[in-house]
Order: structure tokens, then C-alpha cells, then sequence
């Protein structure tokens, strides 16, 4: 038992560690089921490259969940930004063009996320209101600007900015694979080792102790849906200078697998607990999920489903190991065996 | 009365006035609290205690009056929690003071990070400081408790006793209890009045609030009495016996009802 225990408490003590398996246990599935698809290294770079778009969304929507709040304008954001930056781009002929795009797409998503903190945080519109609302607002407004047609940018590939943001490092890992592992880090200390990460787990936790320890509740929040804005307009960058094209419903997809990924990764719904690395490990999960269940074989019809069961099975662990259920269950596991022979009297409490 | 400029009151109201758009839920209140003493305010629900601690506090401000700290009066216009904190009152809430889901030596520090350059957190020094406090400024001995712990693995009382120690290390000159023991068992409230006895140890100033009129008369040196946002009343504990100040509560709420 005290083994048992002890054991446990290392795998609550490691971040991530449980998620880290789930993702391990599906991969070595897809090795059995699709062996020819997963023992050659293509499938991974491939996740490597389709992944990071949805991680640094999640990684963002992780510190708004654990700030007991929701974004719900993130995919909206994903195509203003790759709009932002396919037009300036495409119509302004200066060296310089690429980086300004770059710079004015991450400007509009802090825009975007700026505005959304406001109603959030001054006026009181509950975030799930506020967000769905902008969704829809900057949405039209995407699709509005850009007549609703694709933008081809095809010549960003001889750009510094595709280089640097999706090139292959040593010509092999995707470089949005390297900048979404980096961002992870950055942020990983922000919540963690940060005054500012601090002030969003105590607002997740309780914003009325929050208030009273001094913590500008409202200030943080509009601070935090603007770095959400931002990195949601990274997220766009790296999607649409990876394709080399804009589309208007780019992003439109991402919306639950984001979210997914993020409760995967064991950060709380009811917020005052994000986990940074469950997050980065979910991530993972819904990529290579669809990728997986589709070289098993069977039609692509199960992906939904197979990953709903996932989902379900990865929160379960959570909650057991998170909240320390586990050691109640393996104290309890010999007691349930044993129910029927070693039932005590039922006596009912005397009352003194 | 006037402020000695030897000895000041740790803190001195005078004439504070707080309307919430037309309905008033103070008024005309004048009070001090001279250092080392420990007063209990009393009070029925809806009475003002709530508002007059916010306004202490630094929440919000009152519609108008002045306020003296130490003999410093507060500039109502800049005043907030940490200009509050920083001036030394310290507040602890019957179910705000700390966050559930977050570790003890987070809550120790929060709002008030010791901190590297660029805000980054020193993790190592906030947990070295809450492990001192938690043995010698409020000898912490329950078992399996550590500054690593969650706070929702910990007693009513345990909890109030880390914010109590808490507002003990920041070198509080005026503590206020707002309702510590509401909800609490017998036994967890005889932990937190001992940590209450701690503070008056230590010298400092205390406001007490409780529905309790047993542990407020226990804890207290003096009774102020408030009712529909005025003072009524204010009693030394020496002139009053616990079943007088608890008739004389009864009779007056009874006094008022009869009035209606």
C-alpha cells in the first residue's frame, strides 16, 4: 500500500504525466493497428507541422480557462490575422512588406483580444457572451474585407519570415513545431514562476480573494484576452505562412479541438488550475487522433467518435489523479472485494 | 476627543458617510481603536459592518469623512488594498481570505509576490518565509500539512489561521476579523480565537466581528454596537458582564421591532 501510494504521488507530482500517457498508450495503438503509417517518421514530422497552430491556440485558451473565463473569438482571429497578413503582403511593394504584415496581423488580434477584455472586464458581459459575439463581429468583418475569395501568397515561401516561422530546422523539424514548444516554456513560467500567472489562478480560483489580496482583477483580465488576441494571430501566421495561402474559413475548425486539448490536458473548467504541459500533450492528442484513426483502416467516420471516448477517458484520469481520488480508490479497492463477507453490523449512531 | 500626538489611535474615523446611489448604509460614524486594543464589533446582518470594513480596506471609498492611520490621514482618492496593506491593515474574511485550489505558500504571497526583475516569482524564498510562519508565528503542527499543501485540504480554522498569520507577517498595526468563525465547529473556533490571542500578543490592534456575542466578549477589550449604519453604542468590557451585553442586545432589537 504505502509503495502504492508513494507512486501515485509521484505521477500527481509530475505536470503532465498522466496526459503524456494517454498520448503514449494511443501511439502505441496506432503502432499496432497502422504499422506501416507509424513506424515511419513522416507521420511525425507531418504532426509536427500540423499541430502547432492548434497548441498555440490552446496554450493561450489554457490561461484564459484557468482565469474561470472563455474565448470563444479565437478562430475568428486565426483568419483575420492570415488575412491582415496575406493583403499587406500581397499589395505592398516593399521588402519590408512581410514583416509589417506580420507585425499588423499580431497588432489585430491584440485589437480584437483588447476589445474583448474590455467588455469582459468594465461592462461585465459574461466572456462566453462577449466572445461568441466577437466571433461572429470579426468573422464577417474577415470574410467582409476579403470579398470572400482566398488570397494565394505563394511567393512568401523566398520571404525571411517563412524561414523563420515555418522553415525545417536542420532540414527535417518544422520550425513551428520549435516556436510552439518555445511559446509553451514562456508561457509554462508566466503561469507558474509569475506574478502574472498568479493573479489569473487566484481569479480562477476565487475573484473576490483575489480583489481583497489587491489584485486588479479588471486590469488583468483585459491584460490577459489581449495576450490571447495576440497569440491566436500567431497561431493564424504560422497556419497560413506554412499553407502559403489565406482562405476565409480558415481557423473555422479549430474552435473544438482547441478546447479539447485544453481539457485533456487536465486544465480545471471551473478554473484556478491550467496545466501548461497537459495542454501541450492534448494538443498532440487531437492531432494525431485523426491522422491515426484514419491510417487504422477503418473509415474516417470513427475519428469523432474515437475521439469523444479519449476525451472522456484522459478527463477521467484526471480528475482521479488530480484530485487525489486515486489513493482513496486503491484504499478502498480491498474493502469493495471484500463487501459481502466483512460487512460490519449496521448500528445506527446513537444520538447523546 | 483629541489625537494624541504621542501615542496615536491605530486608526481613527471620523464622521464617515457611505450612500450607495440613495440608500444610506452609514452614517455619522466616529470611532477609534487605540493600539493594542481589540474591539468587537456587533451587529446585526444588513447593519454596515461589511461596509464600514470595505471602506477600511481599501474596496471602496466613503461618500464622504476622513480617516487616520497611525496619525496619517488617508487620501480617500488614492486609497486601495494595497495602499491599505502598505499603511498596515490587514483583513481577514470569514471565505475570502485565501484560494481553495491553490498551495500555502501562494496564498502567503499573493498581491505581494517577492519577486526577480521582470515579476518573476521567488519561489524558493515565498516557501522558506510561509514555513517560518506557520511554526513560529502561528505554531502550525497539524500533520501532513506543509506549505506545498492545497488550502482545501485544510480545517475552517486551520485556514483562518494561515490568513491570521499571514496579516501577522506583514507587520499588520490593525487586523480585522470579519466573521472568522462563521460556519466553524466548536473545536475550530477555540483554534481561531487562540490565534486571535496570538495577535494581542504581539501588540496589535484588532477589530473583531461575530455574530457571536460569546467569542466577541471573550476576545474583546471593547464593544461597539452598530445598527441600520449608526453606532449605537460603545461599551468597555470591564463595565459590562457577557449576559448584560447580550439583554442589552436582545432588548434593543426587541425595542425596535416594538417600534414598528
Amino acid at each position: 500500500m504505502k509503495t502504492q501510494n508513494s507512486l501515485i504521488r509521484i505521477i500527481t507530482r509530475v505536470e503532465g504525466l498522466p496526459v503524456f500517457g494517454v498520448l503514449l498508450l494511443l501511439l502505441l495503438a496506432f503502432l499496432i493497428t497502422a504499422p506501416d503509417v507509424f513506424t515511419h517518421p513522416l507521420i511525425y514530422m507531418s504532426f509536427l507541422q500540423t499541430v502547432p497552430p492548434q497548441l498555440v491556440l490552446g496554450l493561450g485558451l489554457t490561461l484564459i480557462i484557468t482565469a474561470g473565463e472563455i474565448d470563444m473569438s479565437f478562430p475568428a482571429i486565426v483568419a483575420l490575422s492570415g488575412f491582415v497578413f496575406s493583403y499587406f503582403f500581397k499589395n505592398f511593394d516593399s521588402p519590408y512588406a512581410v514583416w509589417i504584415g506580420f507585425f499588423l496581423a499580431l497588432a489585430a488580434g491584440a485589437l480584437v483580444g483588447y476589445t474583448n477584455g474590455l467588455l469582459i472586464a468594465k461592462l461585465g458581459v459574461p466572456s462566453i457572451m462577449a466572445t461568441l459575439a466577437a466571433q461572429f463581429f470579426w468573422y464577417g468583418i474577415t470574410i467582409l474585407l476579403a470579398g470572400g475569395l482566398q488570397v494565394d501568397i505563394g511567393r512568401v515561401e523566398s520571404t525571411s519570415v517563412h524561414d523563420i516561422f515555418t522553415g525545417r530546422l536542420f532540414d527535417i523539424v518544422p520550425a513551428q513545431a520549435i516556436w510552439s514548444l518555445g511559446l509553451a516554456v514562456l508561457l509554462w513560467f508566466i503561469l507558474n514562476r509569475h506574478k502574472f500567472g498568479e493573479a489569473i489562478m487566484f481569479i480562477g480560483d476565487n475573484p473576490n480573494v483575489a480583489r481583497v489580496m489587491g489584485i486588479d482583477v479588471e486590469a488583468t483580465k483585459i491584460k490577459l484576452f489581449t495576450l490571447m488576441g495576440v497569440i491566436a494571430a500567431f497561431a493564424g501566421l504560422l497556419l497560413t505562412i506554412e499553407i502559403n495561402v489565406f482562405f476565409p474559413t480558415q481557423g473555422s475548425g479549430f474552435m473544438l479541438g482547441v478546447m479539447a486539448a485544453v481539457f485533456i490536458g487536465g486544465t480545471l473548467i471551473s478554473g484556478g488550475q491550467g496545466s501548461i504541459v497537459g495542454t501541450l500533450f492534448g494538443a498532440y492528442i487531437i492531432g494525431s487522433l485523426q491522422a491515426g484513426v484514419v491510417a487504422t483502416g477503418v473509415t474516417s467516420y470513427w475519428v469523432q467518435s474515437v475521439m469523444g471516448l479519449i476525451m472522456v477517458v484522459a478527463v477521467v484520469i484526471n480528475v482521479v489523479i488530480g484530485e487525489g481520488r486515486m489513493g482513496d480508490i486503491s484504499f478502498r479497492l480491498p474493502q469493495w472485494a471484500n463487501i459481502n463477507r466483512n460487512k460490519p453490523p449496521e448500528v445506527p449512531p446513537q444520538r447523546q | 476627543m483629541t489625537n494624541d500626538p504621542v501615542q496615536p489611535y491605530a486608526v481613527q474615523l471620523i464622521n464617515i458617510e457611505k450612500y450607495f446611489g440613495s440608500v444610506c448604509a452609514l452614517k455619522n460614524i466616529n470611532f477609534n481603536v487605540e493600539k493594542n486594543e481589540i474591539v468587537g464589533l456587533i451587529g446585526d446582518n444588513g447593519a454596515g459592518k461589511s461596509t464600514l470594513v470595505k471602506i477600511l480596506t481599501g474596496v471602496f471609498p466613503p461618500s464622504s469623512g476622513q480617516m487616520f492611520i497611525s496619525g496619517n490621514q488617508v487620501d480617500f482618492t488614492k486609497y486601495s488594498v494595497q495602499q491599505a496593506h502598505a499603511m498596515g491593515i490587514e483583513t481577514v474574511y470569514q471565505d475570502k481570505s485565501l484560494g481553495e485550489k491553490q498551495v500555502l505558500w501562494r496564498n502567503f504571497f499573493v498581491g505581494r509576490e517577492i519577486t526577480y526583475p521582470f515579476g518573476f516569482i521567488n519561489v524558493k524564498k515565498e516557501k522558506e518565509i510561509a514555513k517560518e510562519i506557520m511554526l513560529n508565528t502561528i505554531g502550525f503542527r497539524s500533520k501532513g500539512i506543509t506549505v506545498n499543501s492545497k488550502v482545501s485540504k485544510l480545517s475552517g480554522g486551520e485556514r483562518q489561521g494561515v490568513a491570521i498569520g499571514r496579516a501577522m507577517y506583514f507587520d499588520a498595526e490593525l487586523i480585522i476579523l470579519d466573521e472568522p468563525t462563521v460556519a466553524l465547529s466548536l473545536k475550530e473556533v477555540r483554534k481561531v480565537l487562540n490565534f486571535v490571542h496570538k495577535i494581542k500578543e504581539a501588540g496589535k490592534a484588532c477589530i473583531y466581528i461575530s455574530h457571536d456575542i460569546q467569542d466577541v466578549y471573550e476576545i474583546s477589550d471593547r464593544f461597539i454596537v452598530i445598527d441600520r449604519g449608526e453606532i449605537i453604542s460603545s461599551i468597555q468590557k470591564k463595565d459590562i458582564t457577557l449576559i448584560a451585553l447580550d439583554d442589552f442586545l436582545l432588548e434593543y432589537a426587541h425595542g425596535l421591532k416594538d417600534g414598528e
